[in-house]
């Protein structure tokens, strides 16, 4: 499968609704072919970023540019061709099956009017993407039938069938069990695509992630490897929680080991670590 | 979901892989069907013509036809039908046939687009309120003399109707199934009072008879006017829909999802609307609000052929048409010599198969 590698340059991004300002100056580069893992607080703007690097929503200020070219001057079938997106959690409205899933990401590919009538070169391409992401014997099976897991990957394929050079997730791993939170993300790296993916689970971003985002209120307050990013002065500061780093005995990247707060009204204003905070096993002594 | 349990990534004993094949064995299926529904409307069609208080022959039935289309002796002709069949079968019956035939595909067409582009499967246009705002705006020309061209003030009613229902759905959160239709039955209470009240103030004639056929809908009246009104309308709308039907794919997974595939989603949603409230407004100009029929077919036909558009379309089109000519006929011949309006035999049908969809909750599209 070629897969054309791009970078993604993002300057001064800002978004509004409603004057309520949801994005503000965020300004970062994803070099291509890497994963970058979008972080943050739940209302930190991850999703409202993600639909700006996709095309889906016009910036207030500032732009995207992809291999040089800015996102949203590009008509909207040629941004498909580049960039797919996932969102989280979707179903389709009626009985599907894998394929037609699938199929549905070579709409962009294809031409107008009698596009409808899709031919094989769609269901090689729809073939390819499916076993890029380990699910090529599920190619007959219907949606409804499939696990968490089995969903999101043929999700993923559908992306694929678009051959953008830019993959954007929000929350891939949502409602997956650990193994298959595990398999996808591994999958995801090994795909050699450019990636932008919004999580929430800090360890998961660690294992998986070239670079991190880290969203704050709709601000970028870091960007980085995650163990430049990933520190407990960090952390506390952005989820007012506590927590030591140590590193992954086999795989060597850090792993975050959250402590559970100390009094009920502890905040990001005062994370104070000059005292251990307890373990959690401590608490129900 | 991956809830409880283990869920396996690879499913064991999957199916072996024979995609090829199956495709195709689809494909044939999809073709099967859609040449024996045109075969079986034909037949119906031409066997719905004989039925009625005087006798007519399915020869006759043909030849009459066929005079008419110039292929056979006609008029005073050796050979021809006799002139009194002649205008049984032209004037009267055939007329009516069509126009059923017509509006069962309209409706089904329009069943089939509201259900992809707002994603509920429970949408009709009797059910969110576009059949009832079209005999309004029919009401307000053929009773008031509104000097407005008949499809056109159908059109308007059904379009008001359709805005006015998802701006009720709307208010206060998102639109799911269940407000749009309790939105949609608001508006067709409204507009259904508003057509009896217009047809009892003007009190001409057998009000009854005529509020019933409006708000039940009948094809009783229908005339070659008729079958040129709808007609046009399901020529120009059908091909526009079956040309968009990888559009309508695309909002499979919903608004983001068919952006993210390249379509201008907005754009395309209030122009497929648009074009069903056309289309149900002609269809509605020509019998009143029949229900139901938008809401059964696109159901029934998926499992034939599949939820993909391009076949979906021009199937579930063939379908509604076999199904109104039935119930039609049914409709004037059960308690002959009177006659039902079409649509109590349209919602004898439909109200059943609605309470199987509300059961049926597997779609995530309910919440």
């Amino acid at each position: 499968m070629v897969v054309t590698s791009a970078g993604v340059v993002i300057e001064n991004l800002g978004f509004s609704i409603d004057e309520q300002v949801i994005l503000a100056g965020v300004s970062a580069s994803v070099a291509a072919g890497t994963v970058t893992g979008l972080l943050g607080p739940n209302g930190a703007g991850k999703s409202t970023l993600l639909r700006l690097v996709g095309g889906l929503a016009t910036p207030a200020t500032g732009s995207v540019t992809l291999d040089g070219d800015e996102i949203g001057s590009l008509p909207r079938r040629e941004a498909a061709r580049r960039i797919a997106l996932l969102e989280q959690n979707t179903a389709p409205s009626v009985d599907l099956s894998v394929e037609d899933v699938v199929l549905l990401g070579r709409i962009p590919h294809r031409t107008r009017l009698l596009g409808s009538f899709g031919g094989d070169d769609d269901r090689a391409v729809a073939a390819e993407s499916l076993a890029a992401v380990g699910a090529g014997e599920l190619v007959d099976r219907m949606w409804h039938t499939l696990s968490g897991g089995q969903q999101q990957r043929v999700q993923i394929a559908r992306a694929l069938a678009q051959r953008p050079s830019l993959l954007l997730l929000d929350e891939p791993t949502n409602h997956l069990d650990v193994s298959a939170q595990l398999s996808l993300l591994s999958q995801v790296g090994g795909l050699g695509i450019t990636a932008i993916m919004a999580l929430h689970d800090l360890n998961l971003a660690a294992a998986f992630c070239d670079q991190i985002l880290l969203l704050q209120d709709g601000r970028l307050v870091a960007a980085g490897t995650p163990a430049e990013v990933l520190v407990p002065e960090i952390i506390g500061a952005v989820y007012g929680v506590e927590c030591d780093i140590i590193e992954h005995p086999r795989d060597g990247h850090p792993v975050i080991v959250f402590s559970a707060p100390r009094s009920a009204g502890s905040s990001s204003d005062a994370p104070a670590a000059d005292l251990a905070a307890p373990a959690f096993s401590a608490v129900h002594a | 979901m991956a809830t409880g349990g283990v869920t396996r990534e690879a499913g064991p004993g999957a199916p072996g892989r024979v995609p090829r094949t199956a495709r195709s064995l689809a494909h044939a299926r999809f073709v099967l069907a859609l040449a024996l529904a045109v075969i079986t409307l034909v037949l119906v069609v031409m066997l719905a013509v004989t039925i009625g208080p005087a006798n007519v022959a399915l020869g006759q039935v043909s030849g009459s036809i066929l005079g008419h289309l110039g292929l056979g002796p006609s008029g005073a002709e050796a050979g021809a039908v006799p002139l009194l069949i002649d205008s049984i079968v032209w004037e009267l019956r055939l007329p009516r046939v069509l126009t059923a035939a017509i509006v069962g595909a309209g409706l089904a067409i329009s069943g089939a687009v509201m259900q992809s582009v707002t994603r509920n499967p429970l949408a009709d246009p009797y059910l969110l309120g576009l059949s009832s705002g079209a005999s309004l705006g029919a009401v307000c020309v053929v009773i008031l003399g509104v000097g407005f061209a008949l499809p056109a003030a159908a059109f308007l009613g059904a379009l008001l109707a359709l805005f006015a229902t998802l701006s009720i759905a709307r208010v206060g959160g998102t639109i799911t199934p269940a407000r749009a239709v309790l939105a949609g039955l608001a508006i067709a209470q409204l507009a259904g009072a508003g057509t009896s009240f217009i047809i009892f103030w003007s009190a001409k004639g057998d009000s009854y008879r005529e509020i019933l056929n409006w708000l039940l809908g009948s094809v009783a009246g229908a005339t070659w006017e008729s079958v040129i009104i709808s007609g046009t309308a399901l020529a120009l709308v059908g091909t526009g829909v079956v040309l968009a039907a990888t559009r309508l794919d695309a909002f499979a997974f919903g608004d983001t999802a068919a952006a993210s595939l390249g379509i201008n989603v907005n754009a395309t949603r209030w122009a497929l609307l648009g074009s069903v409230a056309l289309l149900t407004g002609a269809m509605v100009a020509v019998s009143g609000a029949i229900g139901f029929v938008g809401l059964i077919l696109p159901h029934l036909v998926r499992g034939l052929s599949g939820p993909g558009h391009r076949r979906l379309l021009p199937l579930v089109a063939v379908c509604g048409a076999l199904f109104l000519v039935v119930a039609d006929t049914l409709a004037r011949t059960i308690f002959d010599p009177r006659e039902l309006p079409v649509g109590i035999i349209t919602a004898f049908i439909g109200v059943p198969v609605f309470i199987v969809l509300i059961k049926r909750k597997k779609s995530s599209a309910w919440s």
